[in-house]
């Protein structure tokens, strides 16, 4: 900087050897301290802000706009292209706007019987597992909440344990039980009870202990925190009153848990219903659910709007218990928020 | 109240039987000799050598991990600043919204959400230019999107349990709102914002369905490779992996467990310590 090509005089040359480290010593800290006040104060003022909106601009354009984008593409007619569907909007040659939408996707799955069978047969087969979770789930998170203080940590922790495990693995795991030379089969032919192999996998029973399997876990946790919440002295009162053991249960403990009951179907059946891995690994070809459905329609026929029109389709049959859901969410946790308060 | 006890009993014996024999029956067969998994053929480990000279399994198990450290990273921080969002902020403009977006990934049906994503990536990549290729960054953004709900609900649910006594009181005492924020309420939350991290990590690890609707060409991650493995049959290496990765994160979750365990009587020992 001495060597400055523009500082031509000796005076100048004197000025800015003065004046620099002047500069460096008082001004630079000034502004560098101006510079995080000012930052400081931006953020005091406006971190709040910042905070609700970096999360809500990440959902907003990754979750909510590409359900719109789905519903654009369901009204959209398939083309062998790049993209593989045809452009909502066009210009016409008078250079108006020109809007088409298509509904024949939506008719062409409402028509085809297989398509409506196959929702049906969703809603069935998630309906009737959800209530198979509750009746095995409910006496194990009963039996939970009941435990001694050590062993009911333990017990938690083995429910909780194989949310962290592979999902996949253990839908596999069952392939090998229930194959033809499978675990059961093989028991069941060494104790003589059968002579040849009894067809378990690819079939519909796969699929209901497949999906009990997996989901049973996110049916015991919210029982579990409904139940622990439980003022046992009510149990008490009422046996002291002269209930009899299955007249309490019906009338205060079992009231006292619908929560429970409630969202743990909600979190079974919800999910179970689009459900792909387990209705694919354990039921083969021989069931079918829409999930698998429209993994097909992207995968291996490539018909993006149809398979966006699935989706849809899905989604309106699912808003209703999905409302459900988020209405119980935010109930507890406002009254979580006023306990905390 | 004898008998409904031995009911509750062998209620929770044959819940635990139900969850850990499959599991018990993937370690057993991973050492079985026989190509047949659930035929015994003798003791054997060719499986485990097979499987860790597989250079396949190592490059998607490489991938894996890097979306999903990644992924937690991000959703742990996004999905703290909603959880404070929910928790602390009160009412503000969208706040239904914003909740109704933060729980529905949760119940989501997977093949919705991942057949969504991936018309956004075509639509952003027709309107954009970006992103070009569909793989490691498209698989993470994803990954973020469905994580950090969880990382909310986490963060929520300790935030509603803790007092809010410490922050009001360091705010009386005139700590601006962000150094409470900094010195008061994050390090109470740092155990949650840790739980946080590790379900988002395993949760990518573990995540088949959208990975598949938004990969390219090319990236496979682990539960795609292990799901094109199994799809036509049974196959004894992914008996193998499945033994790893369960005695991974038994081990972890015993560590864990040990960790919490030695705090806790830490904690009662300075207790006793300040009180005498």
């Amino acid at each position: 900087m001495s060597a400055g090509r523009n500082a031509d005089s000796p005076q100048h040359r004197a000025l800015l050897r003065n004046l620099l480290p002047g500069l460096m010593r008082g001004l630079l800290p000034g502004v560098a301290r101006d510079l995080t006040r000012k930052i400081d104060n931006f953020l005091q003022a406006h971190w709040r802000g910042l905070t609700i909106s970096v999360p809500f601009l990440w959902l907003l354009v990754f979750f909510l706009v590409p359900f719109f984008i789905v519903l654009k593409i369901s009204l959209a007619e398939s083309l062998i292209a790049s993209p593989p569907f045809s452009p909502l909007t066009e210009w016409a040659e008078d250079g108006a706007l020109r809007v088409r939408l298509l509904f024949d996707n939506f008719a062409y799955l409402w028509e085809d019987k297989l398509y409506v069978e196959t929702y049906l047969n969703s809603l069935k087969i998630s309906g009737i597992s959800t209530a198979f979770c509750l009746l095995i789930g409910y006496p194990i998170a009963y039996g939970i909440v009941r435990a001694a203080s050590p062993a009911k940590h333990i017990l938690l922790l083995l429910i909780i344990l194989p949310f962290w495990t592979s999902f996949l693995l253990r839908v596999y795991a069952w392939m090998g039980i229930l194959a033809d030379q499978g675990t059961i089969n093989n028991i069941l032919i060494w104790a003589g009870l059968i002579e040849r192999p009894v067809r378990l996998l690819y079939s519909e029973f796969a699929v209901y202990v497949g999906i009990v399997y997996s989901y049973l876990p996110f049916m015991i946790l919210p029982l579990y925190a409904s139940m622990e919440k439980l003022d046992m002295t009510l149990n008490e009162a009422a046996s002291d009153l002269g209930a009899h053991p299955a007249v309490t249960f019906l009338t205060v403990t079992l009231p006292l848990t619908v929560p429970g009951i409630i969202a743990g179907s909600l979190l079974v059946f919800i999910p179970a219903t689009g459900e792909f891995v387990i209705p694919d690994l354990l039921g083969g070809g021989n069931v079918l659910m829409i999930g698998k459905v429209l993994y097909g329609e992207f995968n291996a026929n490539r018909d993006w709007p149809v398979a966006a029109a699935v989706a849809i389709a899905l989604l309106v049959v699912l808003v209703a218990p999905m409302m459900l859901y988020q209405h119980f969410q935010s109930g507890e946790s406002s009254r979580g928020a006023g306990k905390g308060a | 109240m004898k008998k409904r006890s031995t009911f509750l009993f062998s209620a929770l014996c044959f819940g635990m039987a139900f969850l850990y024999i499959p599991m018990v029956l993937l370690v057993v067969y991973s050492f079985n000799h026989s190509r047949l998994v659930p035929v015994w053929g003798g003791f054997s480990l060719r499986w485990y050598k097979s499987l860790f000279t597989s250079e396949e399994i190592w490059n998607s198990l490489l991938l894996s991990l890097q979306i999903a450290v990644v992924n937690a990273t991000f959703a742990t921080l996004l999905g703290t600043f909603a959880g404070l969002t929910i928790a602390r902020f009160g009412r503000f403009r969208g706040r239904t919204l914003f909740t109704g977006m933060l729980s529905a990934p949760l119940v989501m049906p997977e093949v919705i959400t991942g057949l969504s994503l991936l018309l956004l990536f075509i639509t952003l990549n027709e309107l954009l230019g970006w992103p070009s290729s569909r793989g490691m960054t498209t698989i993470t953004i994803a990954h973020i999107t469905f994580s950090l709900a969880y990382v909310a609900v986490i963060v929520q649910s300790r935030l509603s349990g803790m007092a809010q006594d410490l922050e009001e009181a360091a705010q009386d005492l005139g700590g601006k709102p962000l150094r409470v924020m900094f010195d008061i309420t994050l390090p109470l939350l740092a155990p949650g914002m840790l739980a946080g991290w590790l379900l988002a990590f395993t949760l990518s690890l573990d995540d088949l369905v959208i990975a598949s609707f938004v990969s390219g060409p090319g990236a496979n991650t682990l539960p795609m490779l292990i799901y094109s493995r199994v799809r036509l049959g049974l196959r004894p290496d992914i008996n193998a992996l499945a033994t790893i990765i369960i005695f991974t994160v038994a081990v972890g979750v015993a560590l864990a467990g040990w960790l919490l365990l030695r705090q806790r009587k830490q904690r009662e020992r300075d207790m006793r310590m300040a009180s005498a």
